[in-house]
């Protein structure tokens, strides 16, 4: 595609509400693909950069305490280990040794509860 | 040996030195859409004004055999010639010379043609096509790129500094340009990164081309990296050209004064904004309608179109402008928006461009990606530069002059000279159906029928403030004009303006919300 055709190409409007006003205009490709912000759901623990699953510390069905070791992923030339944030049972692990996740992988879903602390 | 025939040696030796990386690697260049380099430097200068300095000069690299090895000038051209006529200081990588890859010798080049171009006060231009660092020359080639960064930030403010990419410029070698003022790109040749494709996927499992990492069009459209976008090399070359017609040599120079132009007759202010605030047009037409010869030479076409940057001349000399771009996201200020516009406002207050801004819009762009992507931070760059610029200000309120946003676009309360406003202006806190919501909430609410109550507060709101005449009565605007006499008071407020002078609080620097 031409330079000229990427500026002159059939505009589309649309409306954009800002402060209760609708304006007709543009709409930007990066405004369209923007992100939509989602409410963290603490129960699900996802991967925070791509990499590869070496080691996973835990099974289904696990109770875990805060703090416990969840898994290890080689990112970045480290091995990183994931523990967990707080304390609950495995509810379903996503992952396998050796897999390669991208970044935002949910790989360990938990049900969240208040557990005894270890003795 | 006679003279003639020590010129002939001479002759014969820098024939020998102008090859380049030899036939096979020229063809390759070719190949690849590519001129090479010593092309480059001759397409982009006035004919017969370029000189070539360091043609001689080899590397001095002894590990992994590179002692064997000779490469042509090491693989960068340097020199000075002119455009138009005006000098500028120049360097060219040779990709045909060993990848045009940077050891220290060839860094040692570049380096004296930045301190040429410092010294002279004359604009530099840099011809970026690199595989990268010259690895067999280790730690040096680092040293180098550090060498050419310090000159690049020194140079900042002092001398224009014009960074063309035409081909790789990868890893620690992007900052060059990055520190430059202006990075010019071509579809298809130029490709910018950090880390390459091979590494991202090696590290990160994550594949991706070149081009989609970091090829010209996600530079000019994307990241906002690349200011000039061209489909080949020529039309690349034809903008820098133009560039340098609209920008001084130095910072104690204005740029070269042209002779006056009427804009063109096809442009008529008067019908290209539409009176309904909420309705689109294209602020550039605005700019053509009241510029020289409706010539406007755009910055950033591509990238957050929802503000227009540029330079254009009024009454032969050279301005920039600043505007929003209702055709936009209905030229909302957002992160980059912002970062656009007051990079630019800095460069044309370190080299004497005046300002002037074209203003209509409806405040910042709502959401919690450009609140968590910092847009107070960088709203702020706006405010900052707009602040500081001491050149000589105009601002031209056309419709929506709503609330922030109406602080930031180069209001009278940031230091501008000349506040003008036409009829269809609206200064407010905000426009009339967010304000009446909030003030009459309780009418509006309470009322038998409260659409009808809202479209009523609404009016009422629109009557009372949804015009110029309550700035102008405060004189936070200085005249409410014609569209027609836009042209005719912005030449006057430029040419008043000549021998301003307006001064910041003496200090070592200030801190910019970088």
């Amino acid at each position: 595609m031409k330079k000229k055709e990427l500026v002159n190409k059939e505009v589309e409007y649309k409306m954009l509400n800002i402060e209760d006003t609708k304006y007709k205009t543009i709409i930007t490709k990066k405004f369209e693909n923007r992100k939509v912000w989602q409410i963290a759901d603490p129960s699900l623990v996802s991967s925070l950069i791509p990499g590869t699953v070496s080691k996973i510390y835990i099974n289904e069905g696990d109770s875990i305490i805060e703090g416990d070791k969840l898994l290890v992923i080689d990112a970045m030339k480290m091995k990183n280990t994931i523990k967990v944030p707080y304390s609950g049972v495995i509810r379903k692990v996503n992952v396998t040794e050796g897999q390669s996740i991208p970044k935002g992988f949910i790989m360990i879903e938990l049900d969240i509860q208040l557990v005894k602390v270890k003795e | 040996m006679s003279l003639k025939s020590k010129t002939i040696e001479l002759l014969k030796r820098r024939e020998q030195a102008q090859s380049g990386g030899g036939e096979k690697a020229i063809e390759k260049q070719n190949a690849m859409g590519k001129m090479t380099a010593r092309e480059r430097v001759l397409a982009l200068l006035d004919k017969d004004s370029f000189n070539e300095y360091d043609l001689f000069v080899e590397h001095e690299a002894r590990d992994f055999d590179m002692n064997t090895k000779v490469l042509h000038g090491d693989g960068v051209i340097i020199g000075t010639g002119t455009i138009y006529g005006s000098p500028v200081c120049l360097f060219a990588q040779d990709f045909t010379v060993a990848g045009g890859s940077l050891g220290l010798s060839h860094a040692r080049k570049i380096t004296k043609i930045m301190d040429h171009a410092l010294k002279l006060r004359i604009p530099l231009i840099g011809i970026n096509d690199s595989g990268g660092a010259r690895i067999q020359e280790g730690v040096n080639s680092l040293a180098g790129y550090g060498d050419i960064f310090f000159r690049n930030t020194l140079a900042s403010g002092v001398i224009p500094q014009i960074s063309v990419i035409l081909g790789p410029c990868a890893g620690g070698a992007v900052y060059s340009p990055a520190l430059t003022d202006f990075v010019f790109v071509v579809d298809n040749i130029s490709k910018m990164f950090i880390t390459g494709p091979e590494v991202i996927k090696t590290v990160l499992g994550e594949e991706i081309s070149m081009e989609d990492l970091g090829g010209a069009r996600v530079h000019a459209e994307i990241t906002g990296n690349a200011h000039f976008f061209a489909t080949t090399e020529q039309e690349c070359f034809e903008q820098i050209k133009k560039l340098v017609t609209f920008i001084p040599w130095n910072n104690s120079r204005k740029a070269l004064s042209f002779k006056p132009k009427e804009p063109k007759k096809e442009f008529n202010i008067e019908s290209v904004v539409p009176g309904d605030p909420k309705q689109p047009y294209d602020v550039r037409n605005v700019i053509r309608a009241v510029a020289d010869d409706s010539d406007f030479f755009e910055i950033y076409e591509l990238w957050a179109q929802n503000i227009v940057i540029g330079f254009a001349r009024m009454n032969g000399e050279t301005v920039g402008f600043v505007c929003n771009q209702p055709m936009y996201l209905a030229g909302v200020l957002d992160v980059d928006s912002s970062d656009k516009a007051a990079r630019f406002i800095r460069f044309c207050d370190a080299f004497n461009i005046p300002i002037i801004t074209l203003v209509d819009l409806p405040g910042y762009l709502p959401g919690v990606d450009q609140e968590h992507a910092g847009v107070i931070r960088h709203g702020a760059k706006l405010l900052y530069a707009y602040s500081e610029a001491s050149v000589p200000k105009v601002t031209v309120i056309l419709r929506k002059a709503y609330g922030g946003g109406y602080i930031a676009m180069g209001s009278r309360h940031l230091r501008a000279d000349f506040v003008f406003a036409w009829p269809s202006a609206e200064i407010a806190v905000m426009g009339p159906e967010g304000a009446a919501n909030i003030i009459f909430k309780k009418e509006i609410s309470e009322a038998e029928d409260p659409e009808k109550m809202r479209k009523l507060k609404v009016k009422e709101y629109k009557d009372r403030f949804a015009n110029p005449y309550v700035a102008a009565a405060k004189g936070y605007i200085d005249t409410v004009i014609e569209p027609k006499e836009t042209r005719r008071l912005l030449v006057h407020a430029i040419s008043v303006s000549k021998d301003k002078t307006n001064t910041n609080p003496q200090k070592k620097h200030g801190i910019p919300p970088f």
